[in-house]
């Protein structure tokens, strides 16, 4: 026993680091386990707001760019709002045009003159929405909603990065929801405090997104090597599928965290793998990692319902 | 004791604030990222208890963890070298330097000494810290020449700061 102990004494130097490593090196591989996480993330409280500060002196330098990218989104939503307000083929006489006919009668406008513009499908410009376009398209039931939020951490330049926003559970922010960007996807969230979200972005070597390519429907899942922040591997597309340069790659919309469609990147460069099945493909992001500032967080309305469908299929 | 205190804690503040702000967002095409804080580790003076050397080294990594959402990795990292840089000294230096007992700065042991002594020590903590962030010897040689180019920005921040402090 006294010997024992004189080990300890003599070689306690050895053995502290010993033990610092050890819990050092558990905390690592615990956190590889992301979604367990529950103190040691830039939402904590304190962390965060010390973003939140920093954040708001950075972004005042870049606020030409964020207007720039705020202003073509807006124009590219007012297109799609034109599109569902005012369809290419009129519509038939149905609940459509009778759910405009009471939200007009509410609103005090000329049921007929409004009613002619649905059916006889004439351009009209709408310079900012009636009240009864905004009530149409919260009347259609949609299965995704955007929180917007701001970013206020984020990196490229680790093997795993992740990004840190100012919107948390209580603007409805829950983990698992995916990450969308003015130019693409981003990441999801995997972390929640009250007032600020975290998780792994696309250039994060332990997450990957379920991808397809736009014009094949082949899916496939994209990960990161971990070496340049604007391109990301494109893997488990067979040798039979026809590629070409410039290929648009999107979300499958298998996973219920992004909607079907949203904007990955393009192919820039593919091969063929050394003894695979499959082709090796480079794919240019179409987000910036290191310009963004503005994103929104996807809440799908149905995850939990297809979440526990899927459960039973694991079960076999 | 109590001035050295307040020193020391004023300089872990100053070199936090200086790697989240600063030196993390040097992303300079995509892989270098130099890691300026671990200048606390190499200038606690020669006399630091060497359990209190482990323990701050732990303690900084750890705090700069919290920051990158990378729990453990520089901990870790800091910890090893705080753990080799008694060995490094001794190995570095001769007797009399030591036994003059002041800390190690670059005006009091000289440049070449300091060099020296920032140059070891910081390649121990980069190589420690990339191998550790991939946790594999998968794609070493692109690990190895990360972690040097990182290394070299971080040595020559460390040396002209210290230069730029003790001009006279």
């Amino acid at each position: 026993m006294r010997s024992l102990l004189r080990f300890l004494v003599r070689n306690y130097f050895f053995l502290l680091f010993l033990v610092l490593e050890i819990i050092s090196l558990t905390l690592m591989v615990q956190y590889n386990n992301y979604q367990n996480v529950k103190f040691f993330n830039s939402s904590t409280k304190v962390v965060a707001r010390i973003y939140e500060t920093l954040n708001s002196a950075y972004s005042y330098f870049r606020l030409h760019q964020i207007n720039s990218e705020l202003a073509a989104e807006n124009a590219r939503l007012k297109n799609r709002l034109q599109q569902i307000v005012h369809p290419e083929v009129p519509p038939p006489m149905n609940s459509f045009v009778y759910h405009r006919f009471s939200n007009d009668s509410i609103t005090g406008d000329s049921i007929t003159s409004d009613t002619l513009t649905v059916l006889s499908s004439q351009p009209v410009t709408i310079d900012k929405p009636r009240p009864s376009d905004t009530l149409i398209i919260d009347s259609i039931n949609v299965r995704y909603r955007f929180i917007p939020a701001e970013v206020i951490n984020n990196s490229v330049n680790r093997q795993n990065n992740y990004i840190t926003l100012n919107k948390g559970r209580k603007d409805g922010v829950r983990p698992e929801m995916g990450i969308v960007g003015p130019n693409g996807v981003v990441g999801i969230i995997t972390n929640v405090s009250d007032n600020y979200s975290t998780g792994p972005t696309v250039l994060n070597k332990r997450w990957r997104v379920s991808a397809k390519i736009k014009n094949s429907n082949y899916f496939g899942s994209l990960v990161w090597d971990g070496l340049n922040h604007r391109i990301a591997q494109l893997n488990e597309i067979p040798f039979h599928v026809e590629l070409a340069v410039g290929d648009t790659i999107i979300t499958s919309g298998y996973s219920s965290i992004f909607p079907e469609g949203i904007m990955i990147g393009q192919i820039e460069d593919f091969d063929i793998g050394n003894g695979d099945n499959f082709y090796e493909i480079d794919i240019r992001l179409s987000t910036n990692f290191m310009t963004l500032t503005y994103v929104e967080v996807v809440q799908d309305k149905d995850q939990s319902e297809i979440k526990n469908l899927n459960r039973y299929n694991l079960d076999d | 004791m109590i001035n050295n205190l307040i020193k020391y804690l004023f300089m872990w503040i100053v070199l936090i604030l200086l790697q989240i702000v600063l030196f993390n967002h040097i992303q300079f095409s995509g892989f270098v990222n130099p890691y300026m804080y671990i200048l606390f580790v190499l200038l606690l003076p020669f006399d630091t208890p060497k359990y209190l050397l482990l323990f701050l080294g732990f303690l900084l990594g750890l705090n700069v963890d919290i920051f990158c959402n990378t729990p453990g990795m520089h901990a870790s990292a800091t910890t090893f070298m705080a753990f080799l840089r008694p060995t490094v000294i001794s190995l570095i230096s001769s007797r009399d330097t030591l036994e003059s007992n002041s800390p190690p700065r670059l005006n009091q042991m000289g440049p070449a000494w300091f060099i020296k002594y920032t140059i070891i020590l910081v390649l121990i903590h980069h190589l420690f810290l990339f191998y550790v962030e991939v946790f594999t010897l998968k794609g070493f040689i692109f690990t190895l020449f990360r972690s040097v180019i990182s290394a070299l920005f971080t040595i020559i921040l460390i040396i002209l700061s210290q230069f730029l402090i003790y001009k006279e």
